[in-house]
């Protein structure tokens, strides 16, 4: 049975190659420019959580529509490496910038345990290892003094940039934030798009015929994951200096499922997808919160129907609507 | 319960069949007829549409047009597992013996759709080496075993058609003669049998008529008698 | 009073007696696991709701309609079997031809909507469930005091899940399951309707963690939430037993809750993580798992 679905996570090479048609050359500009006028149309503080848990997503991406790997488990390298920020910076009056990077750098260090378990397994079993060890890490985080249990570490302070740029000012938080995520998305770009990249799509493609071709398809594997869960404890660094909070909640397995959802909802595979599924996701809970809808129910319906209906995301159906290209049977 | 006499009437009519593995179309209007108690065989280099034809007439395939008709009744649009309760019974080219079941389990896995079926017992006169190791994991016998065992699980059903895909592919010459012994055997108590057979060496000693296929349809149809008379012709379709 | 390893016999057996629970769960919950992968390639991440909503079923029965505990046993696995069958005939049947990935994120999909329905209606707060009266009272052992309903709760979990393991491995029908997990294809070419086989095959695994939900309803309270962290205990417990093996998933969830119970007396701190660690180096040591075969 394995062989004859073993097409993989459906991803869209076209989103990618469309990346360079001038129209969407015109499309990125066009959404730089509107990121940079964001703060002054929309509240700072939500296009930031919308721009952390961007670049969360994106992070997450890489690993499953680049890689054709589902972890399940990565809201331990945002909340983790929101725990180390927070400690960092609030307890011991650590810079932000070096906050952020040791948070990174925690992430990468736990990714790299978690990936050298995990990628020793495929397929769903993959997903449930992630699973529980994120679930390991939320225990632990639930234990730990440092972590302050239920209350979480709160009012952190948000300091000073490289000691000059006040981040208690929303402007300069918003601008950093922006820069942080576009950073992390360059990134990304250049990992897909480099030989490396390369090998990780014909892994994702056909693993045994990589390996069969001499390449060593762990390590990459295992690169991909530490790469993906240091730009996920980025975002979750960030997310902490953001909110000056760093607590439970980014550690839960519902942190994990979000991730998952809001890829799904862009587009896997698709570069812009996880933004867009970001934005949406975001959104759709802040709109939540003022209704007497349960949050989880419409987010495990947004997962049915996506799963049901429309496999490619949002970005992916508009890439495929839009250019005729063609595709092989499922 | 076949009844030992052959008739005339069309068991098995297959016409203008077409038939697709997703986007790929590999039947092109395949057209045949089985007659009832006939042996017949489809000859025919890899790919010609022999192993897709069975797969057809049992619904293994995503979508079938044409029509397949058995003792009279229409199987394209059937729902699949009503098709072998009609009374075929079928013998896939990789066996399909269960790794999880014994001898035993594999034996007696086809439900019994019929009267008129084999007993265990004259199963194992016919198939002796099954005898006695009915414990044993299916995917541990001989691959002759193996194969004796799938022919085997079919006869208990009460199937009166048998579709045989290659029973003699990769079999040592001792085996596919065992083969051959108990294809006959069956043949004498009234089955009718499609055989799909690379050896047709094999084939001659036991079929009625030979229907050669090409590219996804059949080219010729060779009664047994005029075999040699066809052997420059034949060796020219299976290219050997 | 004895002492083994230094600590309290009472102590000791009390926390081993919890682990034997906890593992009766996780053998019940992972054998369904097992069962519906086995036949349908998919992992079923509702499975811990579905667990709650046998529950709740249960707890429903009795504040409702007052139908108590024996009926609840019989009825709420019925009933969560029969949304199993409306959502694997409306819903599952539409991914196999995908990746299994999919499979697993629709039913965490459905997870996610079961535990935030009943999260709305009923609060994270639990619900108690009384113990039957039947089953109240205990039992002194003469080296620990066993409460009758734990024993019965061991005892039904043992008899369901190796009656369980019995019709898979030992039967007819077991050996249409077994042979329609290996080949379903030729299965169905030999006159067995596997689309209702499977049908039936998930309705069952899921009615499995129902019956475990009852179970469990005078034991835990009965809440919204009893069931996603218990579900992720027992993916740890999938992974370590490897799902080749009916027998080896129910040993495996077995003797994992004995081993959470003896960490809670030795090293309390660890006990939430236990079974997590084990899992890490079972798949350092045998990354295909304790029973498990390498697809």
């Amino acid at each position: 049975m394995g062989t004859s679905s073993s097409t993989g996570v459906v991803t869209s090479p076209v989103a990618v190659a469309a990346f360079r048609a001038p129209g969407l050359v015109a499309l990125s500009l066009a959404g730089l420019v509107a990121l940079v006028a964001a703060p002054f149309l929309l509240y700072p503080i939500f296009v930031m959580k919308v721009l952390c848990f961007a670049l969360f997503a994106c992070a997450f991406n890489l690993l499953i529509g680049f890689g054709g790997l589902l972890s399940f488990g990565h809201a331990a390298f945002f909340g983790g490496a929101a725990y180390i920020t927070a400690h960092a910076v609030k307890v011991w009056g650590l810079p932000t910038e070096v906050g952020i990077l040791l948070g990174t750098a925690g992430s990468a260090a736990l990714g790299l345990v978690f990936g050298a378990l995990a990628i020793r397994r495929q397929g769903i079993y993959f997903a449930m290892i992630t699973l529980a060890l994120a679930q390991m890490v939320y225990f632990t985080a639930l234990q730990l003094p440092f972590t302050h249990g239920e209350d979480g570490i709160q009012a952190v302070p948000r300091g000073t940039l490289f000691g000059v740029i006040d981040l208690n000012d929303p402007l300069a938080m918003y601008y950093t934030v922006l820069a942080v995520c576009l950073a992390g998305c360059v990134i990304i770009w250049r990992a897909v798009h480099s030989p490396f990249g390369q090998v990780l799509k014909a892994i994702r493609e056909n693993e045994q015929r990589a390996v069969s071709l001499g390449y060593r398809t762990d390590r990459y594997k295992l690169v991909a994951f530490v790469l993906s869960a240091a730009l996920a404890g980025l975002a979750g660094g960030t997310k902490a200096i953001v909110f000056q909070l760093a607590s439970l909640t980014d550690v839960q397995w519902q942190m994990s499922g979000e991730v998952v959802l809001m890829t799904l909802l862009g587009g896997m595979g698709t570069l812009f997808g996880p933004v867009v599924g970001a934005a949406l996701v975001v959104t759709l809970e802040s709109y939540l919160a003022a209704t007497n809808l349960p949050v989880p129910v419409v987010i495990g319906g947004c997962f049915v129907v996506c799963v049901l209906l429309f496999r490619k995301g949002i970005v992916g159906e508009l890439s495929a609507r839009l250019r005729i290209t063609p595709r092989p049977p499922v | 319960m076949p009844d030992g006499s052959i008739t005339k009437t069309a068991m098995l009519e297959i016409s203008d069949l077409h038939g697709f593995y997703g986007e790929s179309h590999v039947l092109h209007g395949v057209s045949l007829e089985v007659r009832q108690g006939e042996v017949v065989t489809l000859l025919g280099r890899n790919g010609a549409g022999k192993t897709s034809t069975m797969r057809a007439i049992m619904g293994i395939m995503g979508k079938r047009t044409g029509s397949i008709r058995f003792q009279g009744q229409e199987l394209i649009g059937m729902a699949q597992h009503r098709i072998p309760r009609l009374g075929i019974g079928y013998v896939p080219e990789e066996r399909g013996i269960f790794s999880s079941l014994s001898v035993d389990e594999n034996l007696t896995l086809p439900p019994v759709i019929k009267e008129g079926g084999m007993t265990v017992e004259q199963i194992y006169d016919l198939f002796p080496n099954l005898k006695g190791r009915g414990s044993t994991q299916g995917t541990r016998l001989s691959g002759g075993e193996q194969q004796m065992l799938a022919i085997a699980r079919i006869l208990r059903t009460g199937a009166t058609l048998i579709l045989l895909d290659e029973p003699t592919e990769g079999l040592a010459p001792v085996i596919i003669e065992q083969i051959g012994v108990a294809v006959r055997a069956l043949k004498q108590r009234g089955f009718t049998i499609v055989l799909v057979e690379q050896n047709f060496r094999f084939a001659a000693t036991i079929a009625d008529r030979h229907y050669v296929m090409e590219e996804g349809h059949v080219v010729d149809m060779i009664p047994n008698d005029q075999l040699d008379a066809n052997m420059d012709k034949l060796h020219t379709y299976l290219g050997v | 009073m004895g002492i083994v390893f230094g600590i309290p016999s009472q102590a000791l057996f009390g926390q081993l007696l919890l682990g034997l629970i906890n593992g009766s769960f996780y053998a019940l919950l992972s054998l369904g696991l097992a069962v519906i992968f086995g036949m349908l390639n998919v992992i079923n991440m509702a499975h811990g709701a579905l667990y709650m909503l046998g529950a709740f079923v249960a707890w429903l029965l009795l504040s409702v309609c007052g139908v108590g505990y024996g009926w609840a046993l019989l009825l709420a696995p019925l009933v969560v079997g029969g949304i199993g069958l409306v959502l694997e005939r409306t819903m599952l049947r539409r991914l196999y031809r995908l990746d299994h990935l999919y499979g697993l994120l629709l039913t965490f999909g459905l997870a996610l909507m079961l535990e935030g329905a009943f999260r709305h209606q009923y609060g994270v707060s639990g619900q108690p469930y009384p113990i039957p009266d039947l089953l109240k009272g205990g039992q002194n052992l003469g080296f620990m005091f066993l409460p009758n309903y734990r024993g019965w709760v061991i005892a039904a979990s043992l008899v369901v899940c190796f009656g369980t393991w019995f019709a898979i491995e030992r039967t007819r029908l077991g050996a249409y399951l077994r042979a329609a997990t290996e080949n379903p294809v030729l299965v169905q070419a030999f006159g067995i309707n596997v689309p209702v086989m499977v049908s039936l095959t998930y309705a069952f695994g899921v009615a499995l963690a129902g019956f475990a939900g009852v179970l469990a309803a005078p034991i835990y309270q009965v809440s919204p939430l009893m069931g996603s962290n218990l579900i992720i205990i027992v993916f740890a417990v999938v992974v370590i037993g490897g799902m080749g093996s009916i027998l080896g998933a129910i040993l495996t969830g077995l003797g994992l809750g004995l081993l959470e119970g003896l960490t809670k007396v030795v090293y309390p701190e660890a006990s939430n993580i236990v079974v997590f660690v084990i899992m890490a180096v079972v798949l350092l040591v045998k990354p295909a798992g304790l029973f498990g075969r390498e697809k």
